[in-house]
């Protein structure tokens, strides 16, 4: 932990596999699109198909296991959380949305039917769907072009580099916080595993004062700098790494827009969001 | 006047919006086109304000009251802004870290030229051409953040001149480099200003270093007036920079100290043809054999050892192997070697910030290897290099006092401690000043004072004089050197500082790629051109003096000239605030 050091790869190395080498628009436009018909559908087999083409993508970005590892429990666990949650506040909203009760086991309040169940299922599925297609996106995307990227489908510069200098400051405030936690430690702020854990956490406060100011020094000193070469003055910046759409991002695109016209259809087959296996 | 005229200053004054005194007072000055222009003054001289007045950042960023009259390139600065400004003053920051913007270097190089909307092929080809005139090819790729320093320089250099300001102004470029990557970005600069014709300005304290190449004009600034506009040899043949804390080259004083008249020396600011007559020679020999060489007790009682250390960050290669290396009660050590060799991280080893694979590390006879941050910071003090990683108080009191409270020590003890220590560190007198109101060198101090107040029998600085004036730094070394002999306190200190480390030094421990390349006195290390070369030292100016003098030992001879003025020093060195 103490030891890494943090930064993004810009070295290019990653860039042999298809995923990697769709533009930041692309990429965008397609993880854009696809959440909000997926969040809107419920149609079981549709959301199955949407999983399907997330997964393609993310076995192509070809991720190690031990880089995905702590997101995926974690996302896992919330998953788990949140359908125990849905479940325990409304154990008949299955029921109330498609109309029918097939009692599958138990009574009163927390009857299960069916229904529920089939319910809880599409909503897993939305997860199942999701998170691999932000993970092979995100992680493949490189904040320069996600930056270009915005700019591109209608974002502002501004916001636009905003988003890409935050999150290439990740790294840099990570480390700063493990430094500026050492030199706390150093000066007599007991913060390894010989103090409990109650008042580390409440040490670990005392951190974010220098934190704050020396990333403030920073800020003020990189908008200087990005001042005096004349960002923000121009209605458009032009980007050095803007990309040319390339045949695979054309496909892509096209792949995308059909799913999406295919929802939509089915919102017409399904007569609504939801596909109804018990009528 | 013969040649144009590019900027002009006529009764300039400025106060910022919530100083009660105006911080520069009726400046005049004139920078002609193609000249290469030295601002120097001590710290709080008011030197990076007039800077920003140049760029436009003031009055644009920092509000406050600017009169009197200034030209820029013809226009009248009213009639600019930032943006206007920016496309006639390109301007290198300090701090290269903070000013890179890009990802890629190829993308910061280009930042300029994306934000005018040029056409991408354009950007493409532009950064193309000048990383080729530059070197900088193999790095378009690279984090800028991950070059050595002196990569830094250039890096940013180019992102300033790819859109073809005609003036260029420097603040600091000479901040956090090596010595020798210092001498290669000021002959860069050299070089760049001839080839595109430019207009140069450099501000600095470092007036030695600055010097390396040829200086059109000194500007010299103290308490927000120039007090000295003139060329660099006039301006050193009389005693004005000493008077306001400033160094000069330590050459020139110690030419001043034997008697020479230096008003009769040709080229006293450049010393490669400095010429000096048959009888000056003979003075400065004649002076030099007069002074007691230095004595520097040595101890051989181990106090820090690391024993077969062996460290790597993740996924990069060891940058320690099987490290031995052992410190001694009592010696003043200098950590020296070039920018990225592993001095931090071999720190950071001590310090227990990081973790090695395997080894240990002793204290005395004890292996502390196990202890904790804290447990190790109780007999090991470390002043980190930057001041805002360790100030986590809004008050100078507060912040000194924090180890000693969080020691649990009675408040007694505490407030006498800190007062001693305040003192001792110049600080005294701002006690009740909140820390946000201090310049970076007193924030250091004050760093030193909080690390100080703990009485640790070690104590590792990471560039302990970098922001410091002379006054200052004289009175800071003075200081650890007593503690030094007075309690036995153990001192490392990691430098880029030649004449630091000459002057206070008794044992120099030379990195070079994971291992010591030199372990011996500072002359011995000096002396040696093999281990200059390779760890990116310099030579001392005085070296190149008494060879030029043909003294038998040039080593002697700069060591017998910096003791005397220490002692010069030392006996000055009441509190200067």
């Amino acid at each position: 932990m103490v030891n890494q050091r943090l930064s993004y790869d810009v070295s290019g190395a990653q860039k042999s596999h298809w995923v990697t080498r769709l533009t930041g628009m692309t990429k965008i436009l397609v993880l854009l699109s696809l959440s909000i018909i997926g969040m809107v559908s419920y149609d079981t087999w549709y959301l199955v198909a949407l999983t399907i083409f997330a997964i393609i993508f993310y076995q192509s970005a070809h991720f190690r296991w031990h880089q995905v590892r702590g997101l995926l429990y974690a996302i896992a666990a919330f998953t788990a959380l949140n359908l125990a949650l849905v479940y325990v506040f409304n154990p008949a909203y299955g029921s109330q949305i498609y109309g029918t009760s097939h009692v599958l086991l138990g009574h009163g309040f927390f009857v299960l039917t069916w229904e529920e169940l089939f319910y809880l299922l599409n909503m897993l599925l939305k997860y199942v769907f999701i998170v691999p297609l932000i993970l092979a996106f995100l992680f493949t995307t490189n904040p320069s072009e996600l930056a270009s990227g915005m700019n591109r489908i209608g974002f502002s510069y501004k916001i636009s580099y905003a988003v890409e200098l935050s999150l290439r400051y990740i790294p840099d405030v990570i480390r700063d916080f493990k430094q500026i936690s050492l030199a706390q430690q150093a000066r007599g702020l007991e913060m390894s595993k010989k103090a409990g854990i109650w008042k580390r956490l409440k040490r670990s406060t005392q951190i974010l004062i220098p934190l704050a100011f020396s990333s403030m020094n920073k800020i003020e000193v990189t908008t200087r700098a990005m001042k005096l070469r004349r960002f923000g003055t121009n209605k458009h910046r032009t980007w050095y790494m803007a990309q040319k759409l390339a045949k695979i991002d054309y496909f892509v695109l096209i792949v995308t827009v059909l799913l999406i016209m295919i929802g939509i259809g089915l919102f017409w087959v399904d007569g609504g969001r939801f596909y109804n296996p018990f009528r | 006047m013969r040649e144009q005229q590019i900027i002009q200053f006529s009764d300039v004054s400025f106060q910022y919006q919530n100083q009660e005194d105006a911080t520069l007072h009726n400046i005049n000055l004139s920078v002609h086109k193609g000249e290469k222009v030295f601002i120097t003054g001590p710290s709080g001289s008011g030197k990076s304000t007039l800077g920003n007045i140049i760029n436009g950042v003031i009055p644009e960023e920092f509000s406050g009251k600017l009169t009197g009259k200034i030209t820029i390139n013809g226009q009248s600065q009213n009639d600019l802004d930032l943006t206007d400004l920016s496309f006639i003053v390109g301007t290198v920051l300090q701090d290269p870290d903070s000013q890179f913007v890009g990802l890629t270097v190829a993308e910061d190089i280009a930042f300029a030229l994306e934000n005018d909307a040029r056409p991408i092929d354009e950007l493409h080809r532009k950064v193309a051409e000048w990383a080729q005139r530059l070197n900088l090819g193999p790095l378009l790729g690279k984090h800028p953040q991950d070059l050595s320093g002196g990569q830094k320089q250039r890096v940013s250099l180019t992102g300033v001149l790819i859109d073809n300001e005609p003036i260029l102004l420097l603040d600091e470029p000479l901040a956090n480099l090596d010595p020798a990557a210092g001498r290669d970005s000021m002959k860069l600069l050299n070089w760049l200003v001839a080839q595109q014709n430019l207009t140069v300005i450099i501000i600095d304290h470092r007036i030695e270093e600055v010097l390396q190449i040829p200086i059109d004009r000194m500007i010299v600034l103290a308490e927000g007036r120039v007090i000295a506009d003139d060329t660099p040899d006039r301006i050193l043949q009389q005693n004005l920079l000493l008077k306001n804390g400033l160094r000069e080259p330590l050459y020139v004083t110690a030419l001043k100290d034997s008697g020479i008249d230096v008003n009769q020396v040709t080229h006293l600011s450049d010393l490669t043809n400095l010429k000096l007559s048959q009888d000056d020679y003979h003075k400065l020999v004649t002076w030099v054999q007069q002074q007691k060489l230095p004595d520097k007790p040595v101890s051989l009682l181990p106090i820090i050892s690391l024993k077969n250390m062996t460290f790597a960050y993740p996924k990069e290669a060891a940058i320690f192997k099987a490290f031995n290396l052992t410190i001694n009660q009592g010696e003043m050590v200098a950590l020296v070697g070039k920018n990225g060799t592993g001095k931090t991280t071999l720190v950071n080893l001590i310090t227990g910030f990081l973790k090695p694979q395997s080894g240990d590390l002793f204290f005395g006879k004890e292996n502390i290897s196990h202890d904790s941050v804290k447990q190790r910071a109780d007999r090991i003090g470390y002043v980190l290099q930057d001041p805002n990683q360790m100030i986590s108080k809004t008050m100078i009191y507060d912040e000194v006092a924090l180890g000693l409270q969080l020691r649990g020590i009675n408040s007694e003890t505490i407030k006498k401690r800190v007062f001693d220590t305040l003192k001792i560190t110049g600080l005294y007198p701002y006690r009740n000043w909140p820390i946000s109101a201090l310049s970076f060198g007193q924030k250091k101090r004050v760093t030193i004072a909080s690390v100080l107040v703990l009485q640790p029998e070690v104590l590792i600085l990471d560039e302990p004089t970098a922001g410091q004036d002379l006054a200052h730094y004289s009175q800071m070394m003075t200081f650890l050197e007593e503690l030094n002999h007075s309690q036995g306190t153990t001192v490392i200190m990691v430098t880029h500082d030649m004449n630091l480390m000459m002057a206070y030094a008794n044992r120099t421990i030379v990195l070079d790629k994971g291992g010591v390349l030199a372990d011996a006195s500072p002359a011995k290390v000096l002396t040696d051109k093999d281990i200059i070369e390779k760890a990116h030292l310099a030579q001392l100016s005085l070296q190149v003096l008494a060879e030029k003098a043909q003294v038998s030992d040039p080593i002697e001879f700069a060591e017998k000239f910096i003791s005397y003025e220490r002692r010069q020093a030392s006996g000055k060195s009441t509190v200067i605030l």
